[in-house]
């Protein structure tokens, strides 16, 4: 048991290093991806920043940074869905399939790069925000819990990217996913607060786990919070730990199950 | 000379629900000697990817029983997966890795050391003539190079069994011959090899055994040899240089053939049993007509003809 466990870690580091040695080999797409958010931060802060109300005045920055980080954790989906799909299309997923590896391992390397691709993101993304004026305001354990639920939404919506990956199959129909994320990343409290949208629209934002990370980071950085007084808004820091844990309660099973579904 | 068998397949069933997956198994059988060539041959659709992909347990049968090396496909897949090399359609190698860090990860996956590893790498780019590509990505490599990359992955611990899917299918001429010379050297080297193909003149090059595939069933098995002498007739073969020759040809020789006489141009067919007599009778039968033939031949069936008698419909060749 012990040694089956030392060889799905092995296994999981080898496949860790594969991605890395993606990054070193095709730098370019990582980079974008990092950037990526970076163009949006100053496309809504600079281009809209203008005409956007915040509770006290302060810097559109202020509470549009974390929105961005939560949003960052969102289009990580992207990355993790388009690797798996490929590695499928490509028979690299039953070539591992066919080797005395551990099944597991597959998808803990995914994680861990994955992750560690997020990570830098959000480093990236924290020093633009620091350059355009954003600030945290409480200790540094809280900025780092703020990271760590970010990264906690992350980590749901892998499970995520890896079952849609595994059961789409093809590249059109990421495409769809792709486009689909958009809608899904501004019905959020991300960008405005959610009670300046139609009552509906903003009920079904609040309950958007993006809502709950953007709102938990905001109160942890100690930055203004958009939204009105809701339960849901209320119990933000609560939301933000079990919204993931849920996400990841329903599509790991999913994910481990059509993994084993290539078999039939 | 050992008699050990390496792949045992009973009774192999398998339905895909939709049935636009891939095609089912039938009842399909199969048993192979250790240090071995079979070729798995059959048309699209017949059957052979499904059966490679059930032996190398990365997909589950319906019913029936295999074994590898002894071990259980649906039980000791773990076993089993410890004793097989694939080599998919597709080639499985990451494009955007080089060949050399294919090698030395897929070594790593296989459990060796770092080392140990980077030394087999070498070892395999060696023997399959990949050296100097070593440090591009394998997105830059040719058709043919990266299906070597595919079987140098596939043989980084010696497998008892190397399972090759339509290694050619898609490639240029150079390719193919690439991929061929590459097979045989791994035979050489005494790894047993299940070869499925679409491609007669492939079986025929490579396989030691051949068994046919039709509809998710194997219809006939043997050396080449045996196939050919077995389910077809030998054949004469006459060329003539006038079109008027050959219908006259083929109502002298109906009463020797044994079967179809086939035409086909100007090369009339005919099937015959008593090789040197048909020769002889259908030598005097011209000499009476007065027919001067361009070509006489007496050959054995291609595999061809042998698959068109036993399925009733051709294989592309």
């Amino acid at each position: 048991m012990t040694a089956r466990l030392g060889w799905a870690l092995a296994d999981g580091w080898t496949i860790t290093r594969r991605a890395l040695l993606h990054w070193r080999m095709q730098p370019w797409p990582v980079i974008f991806g990092w950037f990526f958010p970076v163009l949006m931060l100053l496309m809504f802060g600079a281009l809209l920043g203008g005409a956007m109300e915040t509770p006290a005045g302060e810097s559109y920055y202020e509470l549009l940074v974390p929105g961005i980080f939560a949003l960052a954790m969102l289009f990580g989906l992207e990355a993790t869905m388009t690797a798996v799909t490929t590695d499928v299309a490509k028979g690299v997923t039953d070539r591992f399939r066919s080797l005395p590896m551990s099944s597991a391992a597959v998808v803990l390397g995914r994680c861990i790069a994955d992750l560690l691709d997020s990570a830098v993101g959000l480093l990236v993304l924290s020093g633009a925000g620091l350059a355009l004026g954003w600030r945290w305001h409480g200790s540094m354990l809280e900025a780092l819990a703020a990271f760590g639920l970010l990264l906690l939404l992350r980590f749901a919506l892998l499970w995520v990217g890896i079952f849609i990956g595994l059961a789409v199959k093809n590249a059109q129909s990421i495409m769809a996913v792709q486009v689909l994320i958009w809608p899904i990343g501004f019905l959020s409290s991300a960008f405005v607060a959610t009670s300046t949208m139609p009552d509906w629209l903003g009920t079904i934002a609040q309950w958007n786990p993006l809502s709950a990370a953007a709102t938990a980071a905001r109160s942890l950085f100690g930055n203004p919070d958009p939204s009105a007084a809701s339960w849901i808004g209320d119990h933000a820091l609560e939301a933000a730990i079990i919204g993931p844990l849920l996400l990841t309660a329903i599509f790991l099973p999913l994910s481990a199950a059509t993994f084993r579904r290539l078999s039939n | 000379m050992t008699t050990e068998r390496v792949i045992e397949a009973f009774e192999v069933r398998k339905n895909y629900a939709g049935g636009t997956e891939g095609a089912g198994l039938n009842g399909f059988d199969l048993e192979v000697s250790a240090g071995t060539v079979t070729g798995l041959l059959g048309p699209n659709g017949a059957g052979k990817t499904t059966a490679v992909r059930i032996l190398a347990t990365l997909l589950t049968m319906d019913s029936g029983e295999a074994r590898i090396a002894g071990y259980d496909v649906r039980r000791q897949g773990a076993e089993v997966r410890r004793r097989i090399g694939l080599v998919g359609q597709s080639a499985a190698v990451d494009e955007i890795l080089t060949g050399k860090q294919n090698l030395v990860m897929f070594g790593r996956l296989n459990h060796l050391g770092h080392a140990k590893a980077v030394r087999r790498a070498d070892e395999l780019l060696e023997r399959f003539s990949l050296t100097e590509s070593a440090a591009l990505p394998a997105s830059k490599y040719s058709g043919g190079m990266r299906r070597r990359l595919d079987l140098a992955a596939s043989l980084i611990v010696a497998p008892a069994v190397l399972f090759v899917d339509e290694p050619t299918t898609g490639l240029d001429p150079g390719g193919r011959a690439e991929v061929w010379s590459a097979v045989r050297e791994l035979v050489k080297g005494g790894t047993t090899v299940l070869l499925t193909t679409q491609y007669l003149d492939e079986a025929d090059q490579l396989a030691d055994r051949i068994s046919m595939l039709k509809a998710g069933k194997v219809v006939a098995e043997g050396t080449p040899d045996a196939l050919k002498a077995q389910l077809g007739a030998d054949w004469l073969d006459l060329v003539v240089t006038e079109q008027d020759d050959v219908q006259h040809i083929r109502q002298l020789v109906d009463r020797l053939a044994d079967g179809e006489v086939r035409v086909d141009g100007l090369r009339v067919s005919i099937p015959v049993k008593d090789r040197t007599r048909a020769l002889v009778e259908v030598a005097t039968l011209l000499q009476g007509a007065n027919i001067e033939p361009e070509d006489i031949t007496l050959r054995r069936p291609t595999l061809d003809e042998v698959f068109l008698n036993l399925t009733g419909s051709g294989v592309p060749a």
